[in-house]
């Protein structure tokens, strides 16, 4: 035994050379708490106005203070002079960290088997390290909700931060459970059901969702009055949504689909959000009287009708917004979620104006997720979401320069970047042969 | 019978020639504006005179001649008209994915000039479109350039018939899943790919050797010779070796992008394209040197396997090693904004503006052999041209005018709103199409090599 223990110290000590030698290059730079104070800079608020030659600090991850003449006493300074300040954007429809590449079935984790899993969570299948996450944040997108899909109720979707080492830690304190509102039209280039099969399945989708409502309903009555029921976890989640515990996101596009969910709501006693919401402009109105809010997108997409103007697409937040309807604005993507604010410059300009364009990527979905006391602004006493930048960050000529989430000083790269590092000027270049 | 086939030919030449010859060319004079010649700088409060098709002057102060429309651009940006070198618009089937080579199918065949998508590609100020065949195959089929000339109803009058023959090639996952793993057959993996168009071009070798030993032996008197037999697929691919034919070749990975680069260098084919090359930037210096450049997406990546060590950085490292690089949309939708994705160049290794403007004009020009034609604002250019409100690289840019051949195709201010040609007579409720991703066309027509028609969603870049 002693014997064995001398050859492996032996060992050891061979190896030391070794250990010594082997060295890793570069430093790895972490998300960064701290108190820093932004300096002298041009605060976009978007709630309290245009800001000039303004400071913010930012302390235990909240905006401590934002005004002219601040103690810059125990904090980093960053000077901020000709730079703009807004708030972090916020994405009110993503799939980023539940899949990774979209072909690869054991990457992609959005999609539970079944019609009814309202149960399924989407923060339990974010991976806090999807490469798609750095990608995302350069461009100033530091919130997204990510969402569930396929099936009448696929899941319970949740709002996350992008910085964190567990789904817990950037989890941003919002879920809402997703119903896919049974669709009248079609799927797609590759639907290629029959007009009365279509009618059919969307009268049985239809019915479906009447009656999973209905036992909900019944559910939470039976609980009340003190009865012994199975374990259903399905419907002990979708039962929440029927007393507004959880809002229901509730997927619909096609206008005679709004028109039928906006009936379908009325009465239920949830508190609903619709999302898509793609032919809105077409019954905007009867939204803006229902007083449901929208988290509507992409923008850039086809319209949905071959007899549509070519960019119905673009104008629709625009439109909805003018009806009086409170809409955000989403990529509805994983990898690219980072066009979000290219998205919000085309309905800025198909109709919607920069503002209210500004509003639906911040304050807007901060207000629909209830969370409009921490997120969507910069005022003081909110989360330190923020970003600087050298102009308007929906121009694509525009540097974001810095990022925060939380307080946290992001590090601005991601693979991408350090591609683009290592290949630029590669070495050894052309070997001619 | 020869000489009955060569008159058919001679008539069948004939005819297109006829219809080509109906296409509308106009006149026109745009005034004050400020004008993005993409090769000539930036000329501020200037005017484009243009006369039957063609530009024939570029300056200040022109005046219109009797009977020419004069527009005023005060304010308002005037750029050459867009080109896609990758696009599947106009086109009713994409993939003949029967063969892992289909060199003899054209997609000038194909053309459906009612696709309602020429006009929106109109309205996102794109005039010329590469219409491409699918990437099922290794040696897809031969392409078509497309002039947006919407309201035509011929197909001819819509394919620039004197853009140079280009074909389309396919590397990596889509031809290995076709084949492969669809079929059985070579190519199942990068290896088998290479093989096949090596196997091909030796092939084609043989059979051009075959015709010259006939040739020369027929012209001697009292031969006995018999002909070989016609093979329009091989007669394809030795049109690609004597240079006649520019291939055009879907691909991502550096390895499979580095070996067609050799596979061409020891054929001596030098008339080569890559298409999307999502890691053409790890091989820049090669594709630099020995081909004609790539057409990239700005942004997409992790669709698939094969796109995952992506960089939207992409065509700014290929431009800073002097790859003629383009952006192309491969996308129905991608294909309204192609302004918006050469400005992400900007963000993403901040290209010049005349850098960002040049992947959308002069450099897919370039590629598809029609540089002398069009692709910049220069007299005696064709007269493809937009009017823009905003920089055309700012998000908030938005299309006014788009003019082919002098002639405007598109006008916000005055067009309707719905642009069918051709309306169902069959179908009583016009179907909704919501959203479901990106709507590439790569791999149409192969849905029944798969079980699932999702599953071929996932896999149609």
């Amino acid at each position: 035994m002693k014997r064995l223990t001398k050859t492996f110290f032996a060992f050891l000590l061979a190896l030391l050379p070794v250990m010594a030698m082997a060295q890793i290059d570069g430093e790895f730079i972490k998300p960064r708490p701290g108190k820093f104070l932004l300096q002298n800079a041009t605060v976009v608020t978007i709630t309290k106005g245009v800001l000039n030659n303004t400071s913010v600090l930012i302390e235990d991850g909240k905006i401590k203070e934002v005004g002219a003449n601040i103690s810059a006493d125990g904090a980093e300074v960053i000077d901020c002079t000709g730079k703009f300040i807004y708030p972090g954007m916020i994405d009110g429809g993503t799939k980023l960290g539940l899949v990774e590449v979209s072909s690869v079935p054991e990457t992609v984790d959005y999609a539970e088997i079944g019609n009814f899993s309202p149960n399924m969570q989407a923060l339990t299948a974010v991976n806090p390290n999807s490469v798609a996450i750095p990608v995302t944040r350069v461009s100033g997108v530091t919130t997204v909700l990510t969402v569930p899909a396929g099936g009448l109720f696929p899941g319970t979707a949740a709002l996350i931060n992008l910085n964190g080492y567990t789904p817990d830690q950037m989890y941003a304190g919002f879920k809402g459970i997703v119903m896919n509102f049974p669709n009248s039209g079609r799927r797609g280039r590759f639907d290629r059901r029959s007009d009365e099969d279509i009618k059919k399945a969307n009268e049985k989708a239809l019915k479906d969702a009447n009656d999973l409502w209905d036992n909900a309903k019944s559910y939470n009555k039976l609980i009340a009055d003190g009865a012994k029921l199975d374990y259903y976890p399905e419907m002990a989640q979708l039962a929440k949504a029927t007393t507004g515990e959880l809002p229901l996101l509730i997927e619909v596009n096609a206008a005679s689909d709004i028109l039928a969910a906006i009936k379908w709501v009325e009465g239920k006693g949830a508190k609903v959000i619709f999302t898509g919401v793609s032919e809105g402009w077409r019954v905007a109105d009867s939204i803006a009287t229902a007083k449901i809010p929208v988290i509507t997108g992409p923008i850039q997409a086809l319209p949905t009708r071959e007899s549509d103007r070519y960019d119905t697409p673009y104008a629709n937040a625009g439109k909805m917004a003018k009806a009086g309807v409170k809409v955000a604005i989403r990529t509805d993507d994983q990898e690219n979620v980072r066009n979000l604010p290219f998205f919000a410059a085309f309905a800025a300009a198909y109709g919607m104006g920069k503002d209210e364009a500004w509003k639906a990527v911040t304050i807007n979905p901060a207000e629909i997720f209830g969370l409009a006391d921490q997120y969507g602004s910069v005022e003081a006493g909110k989360v330190a979401n923020l970003i600087v930048a050298d102009g308007d960050p929906f121009e694509t000529k525009t540097n974001v320069m810095h990022v925060f989430i939380e307080g946290y000083r992001m590090p601005l790269s991601n693979r991408q970047i350090r591609l683009y590092q290592e290949f630029l000027d590669r070495s050894p270049g052309l070997k001619v042969n | 019978m020869k000489k009955v086939n060569y008159f058919l030919a001679a008539l069948l030449g004939l005819s297109i020639q006829f219809a080509s010859a109906q296409v509308k060319k106009g006149s026109v004079l745009i005034k004050n504006a400020t004008v993005l010649t993409v090769t000539e700088g930036t000329l501020e409060n200037s005017d484009v005179l243009v006369q039957d098709g063609i530009i024939k002057k570029v300056g200040q102060n022109l005046n219109a001649p009797n009977g020419v429309t004069t527009i005023d651009a005060t304010g308002k940006y005037l750029m050459p008209g867009i080109i896609d070198a990758h696009s599947h618009l106009g086109l009713d089937v994409v993939n003949e994915a029967t063969s892992p080579i289909v060199a003899e199918v054209r997609m000038k065949d194909m053309v459906n000039p009612f696709e309602v998508g020429i006009y929106r590609a109109l309205a996102g100020g794109v005039t010329i479109s590469h219409a491409m065949h699918g990437s099922a195959n290794v040696i897809g089929g031969q392409n078509a350039t497309l002039k947006h000339r919407w309201g035509s109803t011929d197909p001819a009058d819509i394919i620039m018939q004197e853009a140079p023959r280009t074909i389309k090639f396919a590397l990596g996952e889509n031809p290995t899943r076709v084949h492969g793993r669809g079929n059985g057959i070579q190519p199942r993996t990068r290896m088998g790919v290479e093989a096949i168009l090596r196997n091909g071009f030796n092939e084609a070798i043989q059979y051009k050797k075959e015709w010259a030993e006939y040739n020369a032996a027929a012209s001697q008197k009292g031969n006995t010779a018999l002909s070989p037999v016609h093979n329009e697929r091989l007669e394809i691919l030795s049109d690609i070796l004597d240079g006649k034919i520019i291939i055009h070749c879907h691909s991502y990975r550096a390895d499979e992008i580095y070996m067609l680069i050799n596979v061409a260098r020891d054929f001596g084919i030098t008339k080569l394209v890559f298409q999307h090359t999502n890691e053409g930037f790890k091989v820049a210096p090669e594709i630099a040197e020995y081909t004609m450049g790539a057409s990239v997406f700005a942004d997409w990546w992790a669709y698939k396997f094969e796109v995952y060590y992506s960089t939207a950085y992409n065509a700014a490292i290929l431009t800073e090693n002097g790859a003629i690089t383009s952006i192309n949309s491969d996308d129905a939708e991608l294909i309204r904004h192609l302004y918006h994705e050469a400005a992400k160049t900007q963000r993403y290794g901040g290209m010049t503006d005349e850098q960002a403007l040049s992947m959308i004009t002069i450099n897919p020009a370039k590629q598809l052999g029609i540089a002398d034609k069009v692709g910049s604002i220069e007299e005696g250019k064709q007269a493809d041209l937009v009017i823009f409100e905003g920089h055309p690289l700012s998000s908030y840019a938005v299309p006014q005018m788009t003019f082919v051949d002098g002639v405007k195709y598109f006008d916000i201010k005055e067009d309707a709103d719905d642009q069918r040609m051709k309306i169902s007579a069959t179908e009583m409720v016009e179907p909704v199409m919501i959203y479901e991703g990106h709507d590439s066309r790569c791999m149409q027509d192969t849905e029944s090599l798969f079980e699932t028609t999702e599953s071929l969603f996932l896999l149609n870049q």
